[in-house]
């Protein structure tokens, strides 16, 4: 699978973090990573239903020592927000890698409306939200980012900007 | 009140049933749905490492995943209600598709939402969880209405992926309440279990 370096970058800040769970809804834009965990024998990759799904099992790998990561696209933020009660409330770490769509040249205007609220909705439900739009800073927002969420035990969010992974083309 | 056999209502007590799947619980690694389910794996005795959810309504299952998951060799029950159960269904289906051969499932069913009014649920106007269970790909699912199926359930809800619904009573029962400080209740998980850091 052709990978462009900056994913596999990113995954490796995963490894180098300990994150041994990575749950995800797919998205395109997680597409390298998702594929990279499922060939990794020691990261269990988990299909889910529903993005909050992810912050539950999260919750549970955490209780049982175990660090994991959700993969989700922006429309799936919205989902998220009562579930994300539960490593407020618990003062557990929560880590989650966001691929942004309706922001950069988005051809769906089903997307713009989570999109544009993304950022707003994950921090006033008590998340840290990170943003990265170069290939060069990606990996090492995500390696800030899980330093956060895992050495401070809060919940932190990691922005792919649409610029960075590329608008979705869509061809009649 | 009388169960309404037209409504798929039970007769099992609830308290009675969760006091004899929890009792002696060695090693086993509890998380319980909020509302009545926390009552009364609480009332049962309070353990470190019995885990209460006091929200995150449809959750519970999913937790049960991640524990059984970095707990391979421990063995996790979730017990939860029907409303609870039904709001996160979609965990049936990821559960499925992960195989943890260390996690099961226990749905006290009342055919209720217990804690907002007693207004009937879908397991009390159409929807049977353990055949949704069984459609989602569980090879275990059963279902108990008397004490002896709850009895012949006990071992295989501590040693077997099973998905079982217990069919109990919509009677309330006086609540009990354990200890609701999140970050309490993580911390003392992990330390009984061994792993926290620092």
């Amino acid at each position: 699978m052709d990978r462009p370096t900056w994913q596999a970058d990113v995954f490796a800040a995963l490894q180098a973090a300990r994150i041994t769970q990575l749950a995800y809804v797919p998205d395109a834009g997680h597409a390298h990573l998702i594929a990279a965990a499922h060939a990794d024998p020691a990261m269990q990759a988990i299909v889910l239903t529903t993005e909050e799904e992810g912050i539950a099992l999260a919750a549970g790998a955490w209780l049982g020592g175990q660090r994991a990561c959700l993969l989700m696209q922006s429309s799936g933020v919205g989902n998220c927000i009562n579930m994300l009660s539960l490593p407020v409330n618990c003062r557990m770490p929560f880590l989650t890698l966001v691929t942004m769509r309706g922001e950069w040249g988005e051809f769906n205007p089903w997307q713009v409306p989570m999109g544009a609220a993304t950022p707003t909705v994950l921090t006033a439900a008590g998340v840290h939200v990170r943003r990265t739009d170069h290939p060069g800073e990606a990996a090492e927002t995500v390696a800030a980012a899980a330093s956060l969420a895992f050495d401070s035990a809060v919940p932190v969010a990691v922005l792919f900007s649409q610029r960075l992974i590329g608008s979705k083309v869509f061809v009649k | 009140m009388t169960p309404d056999r037209m409504h798929n209502e039970g007769t099992l007590d609830r308290r009675a049933v969760v006091a004899e799947l929890v009792r002696d619980p060695g090693e086993l690694l509890v998380v319980s749905g909020l509302g009545s389910a926390t009552y009364d794996v609480g009332a049962a005795g309070d353990r470190p490492l019995n885990f209460y959810l006091w929200g995150a309504m449809g959750g519970a299952a999913m937790i049960g995943l991640g524990l059984a998951l970095a707990q391979p060799r421990r063995h996790v029950l979730v017990l939860t209600g029907d409303g609870e159960m039904l709001m996160g269904m979609g965990a049936l289906a990821s559960i499925a598709a992960a195989k943890p051969p260390n996690l099961a499932i226990a749905v006290l069913d009342n055919a209720r939402f217990g804690e907002t009014g007693a207004q009937r649920s879908h397991t009390g106007h159409a929807t049977d969880l353990a055949a949704v269970a069984a459609a989602c790909g569980w090879a275990a699912v059963a279902t108990a209405r008397d004490r002896d199926e709850v009895a012949a359930l006990k071992p295989r809800l501590r040693s077997e992926a099973l998905f079982a619904v217990l069919k109990i009573a919509p009677a309330e029962v006086p609540r009990h309440l354990p200890p609701r400080d999140g970050a309490y209740l993580t911390d003392r998980f992990r330390r009984a279990l061994g792993v926290a850091e620092g």
